[in-house]
């Protein structure tokens, strides 16, 4: 009995094991559909023989794909966009989420709702009065159109982290807040001194989310900061990426590069370009991220 | 229990907040106030604003915008007259109601498998976690270009023809095009696999093996243990998941929207923008509402007892307190009896 037992616990490791490796392969496959496509040259790509394995290891799509994006420029461009939100946020939203956790006060669920809220209103609506408000302000096609709404909690999906935060703090013993307080510590001092250095998992979690989707976003970084009808400097890998067929014309006409034709392989190289940073620093962070997520926990309501 | 903390209430309806409670409210509100003041700028005001831009057409002249009212001839003009919009609109919400089951079942299913006893645990969460990182517009829309994002060997068209014999055409060519943007789909559930995977690793494991003692199999347990404990995360992760496709630049209708802002046509522009978008927001929050409604109304049998027990226990309550006024009306009429009658009636004592 204890045998038979066992047995059907090896068929269905066997088949937890077959649906993890079929799931992981769908999930693989664009990126080794990437990469093995921005490595073919045109022989290889025209030639039906070859599906996955290029002829020759081929760098040259990228160089073209890295010429035509203005890669090391729009890099540089692209952290700043992404990163000075994102801390701003971090701060700003920590900061909400210690208030909202710590304190109880009247209007506490209102506000509760009015986060909830506006994370489900698309932001299609408040986009065009933002739009105006920020050509009116002047901060248009500039940075501060980006950090003005993460300074005020209100950056892409601050309302997640004001959520997480609100999460997190809410776990840390009062007690412990209490002591510091009965030491001599004022509010500001407890939070800066005590809840803060604990909360290391929610800021890291919040950092990471916030910087991949500051990155990812070309919607938002195309209207306010790139510009929409004028370019305004700014841009941002993901950017590059969405109008790249006109940037490989422009970059093709400079004769600087042998294609003159844009093809799939130079398309995949771009893509593969515009999420390698961020592929990188997941790769990096990844440990502590995934134990991160273990400890915090995002559970909103 | 229940009386203590009927006292408690009793208590702190008489006393008045003290200045600690009062400070730390203060505190409190001084901390959220960066909010506060970001909802009153970008969502109050520009709300306001955008439903006034949706009532006029405005027009861009060198001396700035010119607004003339038209009322509702904006949405009229949109939903009667624009060709895009409306079959854009039908299109995201027959796909968003397909596939946002789909994302979540198949998160609920990668986030249990992850959360078993297996090795490489670290490896496959890696691959598992990235289309968190990964995905975007633009990346996912060249991948889309390029047929990466689809595998070619399901086949769409077999299952179009299979699907239409029994269901309507237009359902049908939607659940078809589900099946060809397939990895697109899967690769939606990155972040709500991660807010599973949490929340399976609150259970508690010893619920698991009680559940076993008793003589319960693991199909038992999902229904039983697993999926009541998730079930809010459930919820969560369905207005993500949609919250998530609506603002995806892959959804055609943002990109009308902005096309239609800065387009030069007369009809069109800022208020016709705005009124395009106020629509489409109704839709999505209607959508979250209707998908909320759906999970909530089902209780389980267990707080369907909870709330009959609080209830009846209210009742108690009430009853409770009936009696207890009604004493009290007695004793006062008793009181009022005897101080009425104190020298004049005879108590049987004896002395007069």
């Amino acid at each position: 009995m204890f045998g038979s037992k066992e047995k059907e616990g090896f068929l269905k490791q066997l088949l937890v094991y077959a649906l993890l490796i079929c799931i992981g392969f769908i999930y693989l496959y664009p990126i080794l559909y990437m990469t093995s496509s921005s490595m073919m040259n045109l022989d290889d790509l025209l030639d039906s023989s070859i599906n996955w394995i290029p002829s020759s290891l081929n760098l040259e799509n990228y160089a073209v794909a890295a010429g035509s994006m203005d890669f090391w420029k729009s890099l540089g461009m692209s952290i700043i966009i992404a990163g000075v939100p994102t801390l701003l946020n971090v701060a700003s939203c920590a900061v909400v989420g210690y208030g909202l956790g710590r304190f109880d006060f009247p209007g506490k669920k209102l506000i509760m709702g009015i986060i909830i809220f506006s994370f489900i209103l698309p932001s299609q609506v408040t986009m065009i009065p933002t739009y105006v408000l920020y050509n009116d302000l002047g901060i248009l096609g500039t940075l501060w159109s980006f950090v003005l709404p993460s300074l005020l909690a209100q950056g892409i999906n601050s309302s997640i982290f004001i959520l997480i935060f609100y999460q997190f703090f809410k776990q840390v013993p009062k007690v412990l807040i209490e002591a510091a307080q009965i030491d001599g510590a004022g509010y500001f001092k407890s939070f800066v001194r005590i809840s803060l250095p604990s909360a290391g998992p929610a800021i890291l979690t919040v950092f990471l989310f916030s910087f991949v989707w500051y990155w990812n976003e070309s919607y938002l970084t195309q209207m306010y900061v790139s510009g929409v009808m004028t370019e305004s400097g700014w841009t941002t890998l993901v950017v590059q990426l969405n109008k790249f067929a006109a940037n490989f014309a422009d970059y093709a006409q400079t004769g600087a590069s042998s294609a003159t034709t844009i093809n799939e392989s130079i398309n995949m190289a771009g893509t593969m370009l515009s999420i390698l940073p961020v592929l990188i620093l997941y790769f990096v962070l990844q440990r502590y991220f995934v134990e991160s997520i273990d400890r915090v926990g995002i559970t909103g309501e | 229990m229940s009386k203590k903390d009927k006292i408690a209430k009793k208590n702190s309806a008489k006393i008045k907040p003290g200045r600690l409670a009062r400070r730390e409210a203060i505190t409190g509100l001084l901390f959220v106030t960066p909010w506060i003041i970001g909802a009153c700028i970008f969502l109050a005001y520009t709300m306001g604003t955008s439903f006034w831009y949706a009532l006029n057409n405005i027009r861009m002249t060198p001396m700035g915008k010119k607004f003339t009212y038209v009322g509702t001839g904006n949405f009229t003009q949109i939903l009667l007259a624009d060709v895009d919009f409306t079959p854009q609109l039908i299109e995201y919400v027959t796909s968003t109601v397909l596939s946002v089951p789909i994302i979540v079942v198949f998160a609920l299913i990668i986030a249990m498998l992850l959360n078993g006893p297996i090795k490489c645990k670290g490896f496959f969460r890696l691959i598992f976690f990235l289309p968190v990182i990964v995905v975007s517009g633009p990346v996912m829309g060249m991948l889309a270009d390029q047929g990466a994002a689809s595998i070619s060997t399901i086949d769409t068209q077999a299952i179009t023809a299979a699907i239409s014999g029994f269901l309507p055409e237009a359902v049908a060519t939607a659940i078809s095009e589900l099946f060809g943007s397939m990895i697109t789909v899967l690769w939606y559930s990155g972040v709500q696999i991660l807010i599973f995977l949490s929340a399976l690793q609150k259970i508690d494991s010893s619920m698991y093996e009680a559940a076993q003692m008793d003589g319960g199999s693991g199909w038992e347990c999902f229904w039983k243990i697993t999926l009541p404990t998730v079930k809010p995360m459930i919820l969560l992760n369905v207005i993500y998941t949609i919250v998530f496709i609506s603002g995806n630049e892959q959804n055609n209708i943002i990109t009308l929207i902005k096309n239609s802002m800065f387009s030069g046509t007369k009809e069109k522009g800022y208020g016709y923008a705005s009124a395009m978008a106020w629509l489409y927001s109704v839709v999505v929050v209607l959508i979250v509402v209707i998908f909320a409604v759906l999970l909530m109304a089902r209780k389980d049998v267990y707080e369907r007892q909870v709330k009959k027990a609080k209830k009846e226990m209210k009742k108690e309550a009430r009853m409770v307190k009936k009696i207890e006024r009604r004493g009290i009306r007695n004793a006062k009429k008793i009181e009022k009896a005897r101080k009425k009658r104190k020298y004049s009636t005879y108590d049987g004592s004896g002395d007069y």
